[in-house]
């Protein structure tokens, strides 16, 4: 349930992840982003600030505060001391390629296999889900957009860590639905939709969207919930990929289960 | 006659290129997905051997297949009406005028002969496209709104481009 379109992996050689179409999108998307640039810099500065808001308040809770503002040589070991405990890596890429008006969209991005990245990798934008890395070539890779309807991700609910199953249903670019939310759970319009961490793509906590409808079915004890979605796949320019280190522990840990029947 | 493929081989990269770089960034009313790229299909000349049209056909949908990681779904409906394609001709003109005109342009046919012709080949090709994508019959009618729509708006185009570019 937690990522299913397992089968369908690697089958897929003629994609635009090969050097051929890669190199004619990339071409393309080296003209195509000046277009952009204006609300890139608005999104990379709003980002910033967030970031800078968190960094401020981790290092108050650490009490490193004021010797820190005042000495940055204390900034390395900081960093040291929080790779050894951090799981997850954040990389970047540009996106060549993106489409939002099929059934089965998908993104291309310019980094491979070379530059590390690999299948099942989280892919986000300014902070919130995009999609999951699908098929690598040796210096291009696809992305299974969230915008795909083979593609299945859990998320929950963050106010009250309700989970389901989140999938498009190909009609709208700008609204999913989440569903297996059981109908005892108080949900709200503007509920904010997050990533669970079951999927060791994400870590837990990553803003999907917010609910802005939600209806149950007659004869079904599940909520359909509608989320809207909190990336802008309109517009996508430059995104993150997320690494977890501890993801190939985890698979061979949860493939031990299968054989346990 | 080199002259002649040389020429074919310009529209067929050109149709490529201006489907996957600009027609499949176009989304209308959350649903209108022109389709541009069939164009190349539909003018080639009477004269073509079946087997060749056959071939050009696949080769067209294969590369539009490559661009947007639809795994054969373009190729299918290409194949399907190059395959189609000289019956559709034999059916809505004469074999004099096909055995005298070298290939269907509106300034050797007439326009309401073209815009015939192309609306068949159009419609057959996105229907067809549009329910492979889909490969359900659930939402039977969004998916026929969809391809009708969209074959307005590619055939608009088709017909557009003929008084644009491609004149005498």
């Amino acid at each position: 349930m937690i990522v299913t379109y397992n089968n369908y992996q690697r089958a897929n050689f003629l994609g635009s992840n090969n050097i051929f179409a890669g190199s004619v999108f990339e071409w393309f998307s080296s003209y195509k982003q000046y277009l952009n640039l204006k609300k890139v810099n608005v999104r990379l500065a709003e980002e910033n600030a967030v970031l800078r808001t968190q960094l401020q308040q981790y290092l108050v809770k650490n009490n490193y505060g004021y010797s820190l503002l005042k000495d940055s040589l204390y900034l390395p070991s900081i960093s040291v001391d929080s790779l050894k405990r951090a799981n997850y890596f954040f990389s970047t890429a540009r996106v060549i390629n993106n489409s939002i008006n099929q059934l089965h969209n998908f993104i291309t991005l310019n980094k491979g296999r070379v530059n590390g990245v690999k299948t099942d990798m989280g892919v986000i934008a300014d902070g919130k889900v995009v999609g999951l890395v699908f098929n690598v070539s040796e210096h291009y890779s696809t992305v299974i957009s969230l915008l795909n309807n083979r593609l299945k991700l859990s998320a929950k609910i963050r106010s009250n860590n309700y989970f389901g199953s989140l999938s498009w249903d190909g009609k709208d670019y700008r609204k999913v639905t989440l569903n297996e939310i059981p109908y005892h759970v108080k949900v709200n319009r503007g509920d904010t939709i997050v990533t669970t961490g079951y999927t060791s793509s994400f870590p837990e906590g990553l803003v999907i969207g917010t609910v802005s409808n939600y209806s149950i079915q007659s004869g079904s004890n599940f909520y359909s919930v509608e989320v809207t979605l909190a990336a802008d796949f309109d517009n996508l320019v430059m995104v993150g990929l997320v690494d977890n280190k501890q993801k190939i522990e985890i698979n061979q840990l949860e493939s031990l289960n299968k054989n346990a029947y | 006659m080199l002259t002649n493929s040389i020429k074919y081989l310009f529209i067929f990269v050109i149709s490529v290129l201006l489907q996957v770089l600009i027609f499949d960034n176009i989304l209308i009313a959350r649903m209108v997905v022109p389709y541009f790229y069939i164009i190349f299909l539909i003018l080639l000349p009477f004269q073509i051997p079946r087997a060749l049209l056959l071939i050009l056909g696949f080769l067209l949908g294969v590369s539009i297949d490559i661009f947007t990681n639809t795994m054969g779904v373009h190729a299918f409906a290409c194949v399907l009406i190059a395959f189609m394609r000289p019956g559709i001709l034999s059916l809505i003109s004469s074999r004099e005028t096909l055995d005298s005109v070298s290939a269907p342009r509106i300034q050797t046919m007439s326009i309401g002969w073209f815009i015939g012709y192309a609306a068949i080949m159009v419609i057959i090709h996105h229907l067809v496209l549009f329910f492979l994508e889909a490969f359900t019959f659930n939402d039977f009618l969004f998916t026929l709104l969809r391809g009708i729509l969209s074959s307005l708006l590619s055939l608009s185009l088709i017909v557009l481009s003929q008084f644009l570019i491609f004149r005498k």
